[in-house]
């Protein structure tokens, strides 16, 4: 198999290679083979049921390849022994679909429980440092509310404060507008950009809302449902405009043209 | 030929040259039932039509009767190869037709599991028991792992946390153990004294109560209420937290849910459940002595003698011990039929409805091992 960073250029931030997704015998996509270069706001994209927060699970490590590997860099995440793979993950942030707060947890708890396990700052430190992950995503003042007692965008915030809690190189998005109304929505893609931009994060988002994957891709996977496998690889105006797949161009214009 | 529905007609009439012509007039609503398809049927097999044509310029009124009689009709029609012409329809009826038809059925849709005979069931059922079994046994050796952990120091759970479950369950359910097992008590002293009134020899209702609720009863009994009690809410608890993602937000932290999650809920009810069983025994040997006061004639003072010369040291301590047992495997159901539940908020019911099944057999179980080994050992 292929070393994703043997040719000397700047190892990717992640790299599936061959990777073939199934439950039991059902195949849900095959032969996924694409690079996510550090930097970059990586969109995957298909339409319903084809699979997108499947393979994000895959990237993550909540399911296990049928076939083909995931490279974090150059070094293999899916072939990593369990204590590897946890430190791996440690550079990783991941924003769930419904936010995923601890529910026992107040919101400062919630971004505090990772620092506190994984770093060495004392409790009057993590309870600062939470409150900025917190400012930072518009919640200031609301550390001690219960998830239950936020609204749902209010809870999505919360989560990314979360999962930016350890500054992780990587953070991942499972459908970030699902559930928001447009206002919000955009919002949180303009915060993807910022943090971006500052903290010079890779960024991966599954979705299909086509503002934001024109608003904020810089690069994409088209997952097909039908063929089961990829279909298109790039920028998302481009392959709106330029893909030769028709399917493609259709889903990018929502079915015009 | 026609048929008459309250307010509507269906008409079936043939034209020279072969045309069927299906006319529906009235008003026809679901409420009155749809326009009978097996009229139709019939028509059909008396002699082939080389066309039918559907009218319905007389209808008054029509919903989704009409549409589905329509839609029937038509692939009944189609099946057999008869054009069929619409012309004659109101022009909604015509579209939603075309709508309902514009995506054809899909044949893979229709999967295969709904074959239902015996032995395809029976072969699900044991592929499905042989899954559930091998997750047991993995829930059941990452625990002796995280177990292993814990006694090394190493396991990370929030002591808040286990302060807070030891409360829950343990100081909040005094007031149903004490309910349950005084009743309990209660009981056992009526059964007994119907017995021992025959002999004269009431005053040993207090050596019957309190051996039998030191002995096994107070555990056994506090073990229910608590599988009950804190076996499902454990399955709940975790179940909805894996429906939220919440179980898969800390494993991609690398913080194990054995550790987090279910270690403090186990460690919780084995230290908790003693407890709560020696105070089981002294409620069940109060509701005794109640009877013996109130009913037998015997007085407070005299019962309770009897009843500290009857129970000795050993029958607490091995109550006791089952208490602590039960405690565990109550536990123990409880989380892993939360974390077997599946993604969907029906499965989290599901879950709780299983752990308090497998925490009330599986103390049961525990209950006569422990009965045939101490009868054993001669304790």
């Amino acid at each position: 198999m292929a070393d994703p960073g043997a040719n000397g250029a700047t190892p990717p931030a992640i790299a599936v290679r061959d990777l073939t997704m199934a439950y039991g015998d059902f195949v849900l996509q095959r032969d996924l083979h694409f690079t996510i270069d550090v930097g970059d706001i990586f969109v995957i994209m298909g339409g319903s049921g084809c699979g997108k927060s499947t393979l994000l699970r895959h990237l993550i490590g909540l399911n296990e390849p049928a076939r083909g590997e995931v490279f974090y860099g150059t070094e293999s995440f899916t072939h990593a022994p369990p204590g590897r793979r946890a430190e791996m993950l440690r550079r990783v942030g991941v924003l769930y679909q419904s936010g995923a707060l601890w529910s026992s947890m107040t919101l400062a708890e919630n971004v505090a429980l990772p620092l506190g396990e994984f770093t060495t700052l004392s409790e009057a430190e993590i309870r600062e440092v939470a409150a900025l992950k917190l400012a930072l995503v518009g919640l200031a003042g609301f550390e001690d509310y219960y998830p239950a007692d936020i609204s749902g965008g209010m809870q999505k915030r919360a989560g990314l404060a979360r999962a930016m809690a350890l500054d992780p190189e990587i953070l991942f998005f499972d459908e970030p507008s699902a559930g928001l109304d447009p206002l919000s929505a955009r919002h949180l893609d303009e915060l993807i950009v910022e943090l971006r931009d500052s903290l010079g994060s890779t960024i991966v988002v599954v979705t299909h809302e086509l503002e934001s994957i024109f608003a904020i891709g810089t690069n994409s996977v088209f997952l097909d449902a039908e063929s089961r496998t990829m279909i298109a690889t790039g920028v998302p105006t481009e392959l709106r405009d330029h893909s030769e797949q028709e399917q493609v161009r259709r889903f990018l214009k929502r079915g015009e043209g | 030929m026609s048929v008459q529905s309250p307010t509507g007609e269906l008409a079936l009439t043939r034209l020279p040259g072969g045309t069927l012509v299906v006319r529906l007039a009235g008003a026809w609503r679901l409420d009155h039932g749809l326009p009978p398809l097996h009229e139709l049927r019939r028509e059909l097999r008396e002699a082939t039509p080389a066309r039918i044509a559907f009218e319905g310029e007389g209808l008054t009124h029509w919903d989704s009767a009409v549409v589905a009689f329509l839609a029937g009709a038509s692939s009944i029609a189609r099946e057999s190869g008869i054009p069929i012409d619409r012309s004659g329809l109101p022009e909604g009826l015509r579209r939603l037709l075309d709508l309902a038809e514009a995506v054809p059925e899909k044949d893979d849709a229709k999967d295969g599991s709904n074959i239902d005979d015996f032995v395809h069931r029976l072969g699900e059922k044991a592929i499905e028991t042989h899954r559930l079994f091998r997750s047991d046994l993995q829930f059941l050796g990452h625990l002796a792992l995280t177990v292993g952990r814990a006694f090394r120091g190493r396991a990370r759970f929030r002591g808040s946390d286990l302060a807070y479950l030891i409360q829950q369950n343990g100081f909040e359910a005094l007031p149903i153990v004490t309910l349950v097992t005084f009743l309990l008590g209660l009981i056992l002293a009526f059964v007994g004294a119907i017995q021992l009134q025959t002999f004269g020899a009431t005053i040993f209702v207090a050596d019957l109560v309190g051996v039998a609720m030191v002995r096994d009863m107070g555990a056994l009994i506090t073990g229910i209420i608590m599988a009950g009690r804190s076996g499902a809410a454990f399955a709940a608890q975790l179940g909805s937290m894996k429906v939220t993602q919440e179980i898969d937000a800390l494993e991609t932290m690398s913080i194990s849910s054995m550790d987090f999650l279910v270690l403090p809920r186990i460690a919780a009810l084995f230290l908790m459940m003693p407890l709560l069983t020696l105070y089981g025994d002294a409620m069940g040997i109060l509701g005794g002595a109640f009877v013996g006061v109130s009913m037998l004639d015997l007085s407070l003072v005299e019962y309770l003698f009897q009843t500290a010369d009857a129970v000795s040291m050993s029958h607490v301590v091995g109550g006791v011990f089952k208490g602590a047992v039960y405690g565990a495997l109550i536990a123990i159901a409880g989380c892993l039929r939360g974390v077997q539940c599946g993604r969907s908020s029906s499965a989290v019911g599901e879950a709780a409805t299983a752990a308090v099944v497998t925490g009330i057999v599986a103390i049961i179980v525990a209950c006569g091992v422990f009965a045939f080994a101490f009868y054993v050992l001669g304790i």
